[in-house]
């Protein structure tokens, strides 16, 4: 394999667990990226590392704690929100970021995310949606579109998908963003901006899962996903929400975006002194 | 400082019932964290903490489920609270799934159970003891519980402070297994001054360094506890992890640590068992009963005593880890034993397992005390 350089350290070492590296991800997902955006954007937020910590529940994107050299929990299946509004509330010095995939936050943690986003819980909230449950192999979820084949839904799923920015959006979140994989560099500004921000912040990150999903959709494996990405996605801020669903067929848009970014007062418990 | 802990601890005698002394030995023992939901018949334990904690700059939230009341409760803990929730039966099933991330992750914070009638929505007003079974084995996989059955206000409050510090000792998720009757009980309740309460805090590590295992445990099988914020970096997870904290899939590394678990609760029994005992010294059957039909079973014991009977009375009151060694004990001395309970022969079956023989059952599914007079009856037939 001559022409291949081989690096001894990464410069991103210092905040993550080196020692537990390679990670799980297939070949293809889009996990590596995004969790390289969250690392840098925690470090340029200019916020102190030893006060931001990150919250996982269950599954691909479940892991990313783990690979963070930061205060790290890895929940249950769908709890990682409650989890990470003791750990605000307990201690409102720390930035609780949750990462998690959208099986976790949106189906079977669903209830949780609707009410701390209606509270306006000081929570940064970044979704990794790649359709599917990707750790159990490629089961439908909230978020499949209608009509694509998972192991659970092999005559094309017949349910309408979440539009996840529409929910947050109309919940009340103070941010809300969607980028891609492919998109680092819009990504990683949100995140910056998501990170220095108070109250319910949230970013759905679309995400290869060539796997579950790409495979059995006719997408194909990793790459040709991102160069489905730059053909059809289209940058729009000011999109209608409404308008935003994806349905991941060859010639659909994406619209992506910092979609809301507002002020709300955020939750604070009854009886403590509000902070201005 | 003077005054909060003045508003902390209301040292003094008051007329409160079992759900407001359970919350006031909750502030005593330091609770500075409160999350719940309101069911019948714990609300009044939320709503007597929704008034005091914010009088402490403690924090009160109310979730949208009981799910997520375990979960904040254990974030709260990692953040450094002494924290608590309350609820009652079916609560206390969805609280299973996060009880458990309590054990694996080693999460120090008290569970208290108002128990009702069940299965399911069962009798939301009325007093059952069918939950005493679910705190043994309702989460799945091994681990070794520590509940505590309160008989009266008093003891709502005294074992709401026991289990804060069984919690911060062990660093687990701790019962109060409490039922409706001891719960909306009204009585006479005697809180100490701040400095007669014997509280407990959990082990802290040494300052953040290389080389240092958090899930690396001390002689008495339990690792200090670093807090989020603190500049540990430690990683937490109901993954099976070993001694860095790291997910690990390996059988061996499995059994270590959920073996771990155990025996950190199983090596202390002794010391953490309490159980009290009432006339047995000369008596030939024993009446074994807990929470608030000890109340009952007592007056049942006194009222065979009065007609020549040489009945006693067995109190656990740590129902978990089991008073084993003293029910053999008195197996040793009394010939009969009758075990009164409000379900089924949850621990009726338990005491036949370690007395080795079969005991008279007296049983009701819940809805009401079981009378004296019924107990009574039964002390006369275990002596025919």
């Amino acid at each position: 394999m001559s022409g291949e350089t081989f690096v001894e350290s990464h410069p991103l070492d210092p905040l993550l667990r080196a020692d537990r590296l390679p990670h799980i991800w297939c070949p293809g997902c889009g996990l590596g990226s995004i969790t390289s955006c969250l690392v840098n954007a925690i470090v340029d937020s200019g916020l102190p590392i030893q006060k931001q910590v990150v919250v996982s529940g269950i599954g691909c994107t479940g892991r990313v704690a783990g690979y963070l050299q930061l205060d790290s929990f890895h929940t249950t299946h769908g709890r990682a929100i409650p989890f990470a509004i003791g750990l605000k509330l307990a201690n409102p010095e720390l930035t609780v970021t949750v990462i998690s995939g959208d099986g976790d936050l949106f189906a079977i943690g669903g209830n949780h995310f609707l009410h701390a986003a209606r509270r306006n819980v000081d929570l940064n909230i970044v979704c990794v949606n790649n359709f599917n449950y990707g750790m159990t192999g490629g089961q439908c979820g909230p978020t499949t579109p209608t009509g694509a084949r998972t192991t659970t839904t092999p005559a094309g799923n017949a349910e309408p998908a979440f539009n996840l920015p529409h929910l947050a959006a109309s919940l009340g979140a103070v941010y809300v963003a969607r980028w891609t994989s492919l998109h680092v560099r819009q990504l990683h500004r949100s995140m910056v901006r998501a990170l220095q921000k108070p109250g319910f912040r949230f970013i759905e990150v679309i995400s290869p899962c060539p796997v579950g999903f790409g495979k059995s959709n006719d997408i194909g494996d990793g790459l040709d996903e991102m160069r489905m990405y730059r053909t059809n996605c289209i940058v729009k801020p000011d999109a209608d929400l409404m308008e935003a669903s994806i349905d991941m067929k060859r010639d659909s848009p994406i619209v992506l975006g910092d979609f809301v970014d507002i002020e709300r007062p955020v939750f604070r418990p009854s009886g403590r002194r509000q902070e201005t | 400082m003077a005054t909060v802990v003045e508003r902390r601890v209301l040292s003094g005698e008051h007329f409160m019932n079992g759900d407001v002394a359970c919350a006031e030995g909750a502030l005593a023992a330091g609770c500075s964290f409160f999350a719940g939901y309101p069911i019948t018949p714990s609300t009044e334990i939320a709503e007597r903490l929704a008034n005091r904690l914010p009088e402490i700059e403690g924090c009160y939230v109310q979730m949208e489920d009981e799910l997520a009341s375990m979960a904040a409760i254990l974030g709260a803990s990692w953040a450094g609270a002494k924290a608590m929730t309350a609820t009652s039966g079916p609560g206390f099933t969805l609280m299973m799934e996060n009880f458990g991330l309590g054990v694996m992750t080693e999460t120090p914070c008290v569970v208290v159970d108002v128990q009702r009638g069940g299965p399911s929505t069962g009798l939301p007003t009325l007093v059952s003891q069918a939950d005493v079974m679910q705190a043994k084995w309702g989460s799945h996989g091994d681990f070794e519980p520590i509940a505590y059955a309160p008989s009266s206000p008093q003891e709502m409050f005294d074992l709401t402070v026991e289990a804060f510090n069984a919690a911060e000792r062990f660093r687990m998720p701790v019962f109060v297994m409490a039922d409706e009757a001891v719960g909306h009980m009204t009585e006479r309740v005697a809180i100490p001054a701040p400095e007669q309460i014997k509280l407990v805090n959990r082990k802290r590590p040494p300052p953040p360094g290389d080389g240092w295992l958090p899930y690396a445990a001390d002689g008495d099988l339990v690792p200090p506890m670093p807090l989020a914020g603190e500049g540990y970096n430690v990683h937490v997870t109901g993954l099976t992890h070993d001694e860095r904290g790291y997910p690990a899939g390996h059988p061996l590394v499995h059994d270590r640590l959920v073996r771990r678990l155990s025996e950190k609760v199983q090596a202390y029994a002794e010391e953490i068992t309490l159980f009290e005992e009432f006339l047995t010294e000369d008596a030939d059957t024993v009446v074994i009963a807990y929470g608030a039909l000890a109340r009952s079973a007592r007056r049942a014991v006194v009222a065979a005593r009065e007609r020549g009977m040489k009945a006693g009375l067995a109190r656990p009151i740590t129902l978990w880890p089991f008073p084993s060694g003293e029910i053999r004990a008195l197996g040793e001395r009394a010939r009969r034993f009758v075990v009164a309970e409000m379900n089924l022969g949850q621990i009726a079956r338990e005491v036949e397992r370690h007395l080795g023989r079969p005991v008279s059952w007296v049983t009701h599914a819940g809805g009401e005390m079981i009378p004296p007079e019924v107990i009574l009856r039964a002390i006369r037939e275990a002596q025919q």
